[in-house]
């Protein structure tokens, strides 16, 4: 509980209304999408401006009261939850773009703006901002940039990372910082722009960012693949890239996804397939046009079963269905719904599909797999149900089996959805003892007094001592 | 809310909740970007569905005594239901709705005067054909007797909260007894017969928007339906439903469902987005219930709005006409989101020659009016109307066209609260769609 006169300076910074204390109020804010995780916290504020923001991060750094910055609560690794409780922080009244510069091609944006609603604003303005987490209509700006998120153009565009420019920060200690600029070169110091990219919350408060836009491509294609052999897939997918053509997005579906798609949609879906790709390319007419006859070619010698191209938009949404509805089908299968983000490199995704059905197997759980083929990101996604716990012990056996083997192929344990407290058990097994210790040396320096989203990235048995 | 009653509905709660509906819930939050309140709030999770539905949990769990607050989000969601279409994991969320709501209003001790108000309302009126024949005859009286000018021209409305006073003015004038009375229960076909229909023919609809009601059994004619009208039936309970009295809810289902057996017709229409999902919905109201649930179902799955049976029977093919204008069109919320109807009132619109149809922003977005909600949340209802207001000035439409009667009436509301009354009206789609018809065969 926080002492009443603290709850008071709070309200004076940002005001009465801005502060909510209900017990109703502190529930809603007591999760995020990640199953499993809830902790209530013992306020929830939302401030107005960076100045605020400093002053109220200066009162929890004299009390050490913890302090979880929240943007639409998406994150699929318990970001959000307050497990210490304390404060947590919205940005909901920091959601406006700031400028969009035409001449020096970046925006400037308040961290509360939905990804989408950036999105279409450069957009309509003929300028593209290209990470497109399947979150976007609701993620958040501030909550992108702090989990690094990517999306379905992370092949060819690349993540979060690529595209942020310039940051307002402010520290642990109340510190207001700005850090990089409308500027494509800056080296002047470490760069601390890309230390905050995927911080998750732990090292400061972001306020504000310039990030980079590009121009629209004029033009875009889909096609589908469906594939018996899951090599042959992987195979085409390494093909393409040797061809050196980089397609826009490069998406897999395996066979227990398409299966569960395929039933309760019914799109057409030759169920037996093994495999499917998405793949779509954009830019110049010719060019495009060029690659994705290539690219049918390749998939065609990669013995794909059946290879469609969209002839116009409205077909090209038939196909994107597919993908896009695996998330909403596998979601209805069971109540709840794990969806986990193992990566590895491009040329390892069938054997790490391989090895997930495997281990589907040996756990006895249903295990369906999609994701992005063309940058390894892949999402072993489970459907169960947290109320049945001896398969919930199955499930987190076979996930940590997953972790490890992803990391063993040469790859990650997230790569888009943050380590959070979901995956602080699991850190170590990618950088071992020393690189998460490098890591907490970081931590310590900016925030001293633990007060910055703590419980998550480091593992609680790690922490001890501090 | 004293301890004892907290307990009480916490344990209604764990009994009555569904928890497999509310596991499935996987709080991903792909609802909040459509849920009207949680915009209008300025993106309050306790205003969310995804923060709803963990208030429900949580009071099962157990996490969080069921308070005042808790139960005023519920009481303000517009119930408009259009988190569900938007959720991935398919989640039932009006029914969480209705059965929640239905336990805060069992155990509460209502204030005396919404005491008497629910008993009018529920109990007795909207249940009795009969009395809603009297409640409109002297709506009609003091609309046609001269009252209405003198309650204006004395001021008498003023002493009624805004919206109220604004609502007098914009109701249609009523049918008289007389007309009322004068409704036959069989009408036949007027061309190539092709099916034969019973009309769900509504409370509110079949008094004080009779022409409307006259005006959808015209165009079923006009497409080949022989149409019973079984003088048995009921209202369809949707108020009952979404306002915690669930029990009347259930005795008006089985009424009706046992007047509709008895014709057999290939589908039951309706007329009004709002009785339509409700009725929709019976088989979920009466699932639990062994004598009643197969036949719920039967029912419901023979629901079908009245737009959908006239594209199926190609009305748009024919020739149709009106004067040259910019028409938009408001969603009914419910026939959008549960009965999935949307595509056809635009194929409708679009149809009709002389027609410009411009789509306004948001048009899916809840218009405030959700049943009563309009009167027990006055002003945050009107929150709503007016950014919709806004939406529909940018299309510079003169026609605003819904399907639902709570929708017309409050775009008409909207109308009147900006001053538009002279330059821009309110219907309901079917009273343009016969207009179109006589045009062209008066032409
Ligand atoms: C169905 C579904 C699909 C998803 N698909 C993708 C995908 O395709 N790609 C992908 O990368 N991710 C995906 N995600 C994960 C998630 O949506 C992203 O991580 C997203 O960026 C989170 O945004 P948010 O606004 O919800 O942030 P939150 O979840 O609220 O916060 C995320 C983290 O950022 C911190 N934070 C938020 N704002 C600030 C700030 N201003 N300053 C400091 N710290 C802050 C929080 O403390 C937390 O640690 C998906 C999630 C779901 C539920
Ligand atoms: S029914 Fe409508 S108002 Fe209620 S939670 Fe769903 S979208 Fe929001
Ligand atoms: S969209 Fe569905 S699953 Fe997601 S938070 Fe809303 S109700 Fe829950």
């Amino acid at each position: 509980m926080l002492d009443k006169s603290i709850i008071e300076r709070f309200k004076n910074i940002v005001g009465e209304k801005n502060v909510e204390t209900s017990s109703m109020s502190l529930h809603s804010y007591s999760y995020d999408a990640t199953p499993g995780f809830r902790k209530t916290p013992d306020i929830v504020i939302a401030p107005h401006n960076t100045e605020e923001i400093a002053e109220i991060v200066k009162i929890c750094n004299d009390h050490k009261i913890p302090l979880t910055p929240r943007g639409s609560g998406t994150n699929l690794s318990a970001g959000t939850t307050p497990l210490k409780g304390g404060v947590v922080l919205l940005f909901k009244l920091l959601n406006n773009i700031l400028e969009i510069d035409d001449q020096n091609l970046t925006v400037t944006v308040q961290p509360g703006v939905v990804t989408k609603s950036l999105i279409e604003k450069v957009e309509a303005k003929g300028l593209l901002y290209p990470p497109d987490p399947s979150s976007m209509n609701i993620s958040t700006i501030g909550g992108n940039i702090n989990e690094n998120s990517g999306g379905l153009r992370g092949l060819k565009y690349g993540v979060t990372r690529d595209y942020v420019l310039g940051l307002t920060i402010v520290l642990p200690n109340g510190d207001i910082i700005k850090t990089g600029g409308k500027l494509a070169k800056d080296v002047a110091g470490y760069d601390l722009t890309r230390l905050f990219v995927g911080s998750e919350g732990t090292l400061g408060i972001i306020t504000e960012a310039i990030l980079k836009l590009v121009p629209m491509p004029e033009y875009k294609k889909t096609m589908l693949a469906t594939y018996e052999d899951i090599d042959d897939a992987a195979k085409t997918v390494s093909a393409i890239i040797e061809n050196r053509i980089i397609p826009a997005t490069l998406e897999f579906l395996d066979q227990p996804t398409v299966e569960v798609v395929e039933e309760y949609n019914q799109i057409g879906l030759p169920t037996d397939a093994k495999a499917i790709l998405l793949i779509e390319q954009d830019g110049p007419e010719s060019v495009v046009n060029k690659d994705i006859d290539k690219i049918a070619e390749i998939c065609k010698e990669l013995h794909a079963v059946t290879v469609s191209v969209a002839k116009n938009e409205q077909e090209a949404t038939a196909l994107t269905t597919a993908r896009r509805s695996a998330l909403s089908t596998i979601a209805r299968l069971r109540p709840t719904t794990f969806l986990e983000d193992a990566t590895v490199p491009r040329s390892q995704v069938a054997p790490m599909v391989k090895e997930i059905n495997r281990i589907a197997e040996k756990y006895n759980v249903k295990i369906c797999t999609f994701g992005h083929a063309g940058d390894g990101n892949l999402h072993p996604t489970v459907p169960t149900d947290v109320r049945d716990k001896e398969e919930y012990h199955r499930v987190e056996q076979a996930f940590a089996e997953i972790f490890e083997k992803a990391v063993e192929l040469g790859g990650t344990i997230t790569g888009e959805h943050g380590v959070g407290a979901m995956k602080a058990p699991f850190l170590k097994l990618k950088l071992g003892e020393e690189g998460v210790r490098a890591l907490k040396n970081i931590k310590q320096s900016f925030d001293p007094n633990n007060i910055m989203n703590p419980g998550k990235m480091f593992f609680e048995d790690d922490e001890k001592g501090e | 809310m004293d301890t004892l009653v907290k307990e009480r509905i916490q344990e209604d709660f764990q009994n009555r909740m569904d928890r497999d509906e509310l596991e499935n819930c996987m709080r991903c939050g792909f609802c909040l970007p459509v849920c009207p309140t949680y915009i209008q709030s300025g993106y309050d999770e306790t205003q969310s569905p995804r923060g709803r539905i963990a208030l429900m949990k949580g009071i099962v769990d157990g996490e969080i005594e069921p308070d005042e607050d808790i139960e005023q989000t519920l009481n303000e969601c517009l119930g408009c239901r259009a988190c569900e279409p938007a959720c991935p994991a398919g989640v039932n969320y009006g029914q969480l709705l209705e059965e929640a709501r239905d336990i805060f209003n069992q155990n509460k001790q209502h204030s005396l005067p919404e005491r008497v108000i629910r008993k009018t309302v529920f109990e007795g009126l909207f249940p009795h054909p009969n009395r809603m024949e009297n409640m409109t005859s002297l709506l009609t009286f003091y609309q046609r007797s001269g009252l209405q000018k003198v309650a204006r021209n004395i001021g008498f409305m003023k002493l009624f909260p805004d919206t109220l006073a604004t609502m007098e003015k914009v109701l249609p004038t009523t049918p008289t007894r007389k007309e009322m009375r004068s409704q036959s229960s069989y009408y036949v076909h007027k061309s190539q017969p092709k099916a034969t229909v019973a009309f769900f023919k509504g409370c509110l609809m079949d008094t004080m928007f009779r022409e409307v009601n006259k005006a959808t059994i015209e165009l079923l004619q006009k497409v080949g339906c022989d149409i019973a009208v079984p003088d048995t039936q009921n209202c369809c309970g949707a108020l009952h439903g979404h306002s915690g009295e669930k029990e009347k809810a259930k005795e008006l289902a089985k009424k009706n469902i046992a007047a509709f057996e008895q014709i057999g017709a290939d589908y039951i229409i309706t007329n009004a987005g709002g009785c339509g999902a409700f009725l929709h919905d019976y088989g979920h109201l009466l699932h639990d219930d062994p004598e009643w649930s197969e036949r719920a179902s039967h029912f419901s799955s023979k629901i079908k709005d009245i737009t959908a049976i006239l594209i199926d029977l190609d009305f748009h093919m024919m020739p149709l006409q009106m004067p040259e204008q910019v028409v938009t069109y408001q969603d009914s919320c419910h026939l959008r989101n549960v009965q999935k109807t949307f595509e056809e009132p635009r194929l409708l619109l679009e149809s009709i020659d002389g027609f410009h149809y411009e789509e306004m922003n948001d048009a899916a977005r809840c218009c405030g009016s959700a049943g009563i909600y309009n009167i027990v949340h006055s002003e945050l209802s009107m929150k709503h109307l007016d950014y919709k207001m806004k939406q529909v000035k940018d299309t510079a439409a003169t026609t605003i066209v819904t399907t639902n009667p709570g929708c017309l009436l409050q775009m008409k509301l909207g109308i009147e609260r900006e001053g538009l009354s002279n330059k821009v009206r309110a219907v309901h789609i079917v009273e343009l769609l016969i207009e179109a018809v006589d045009r062209r065969t008066s032409m």
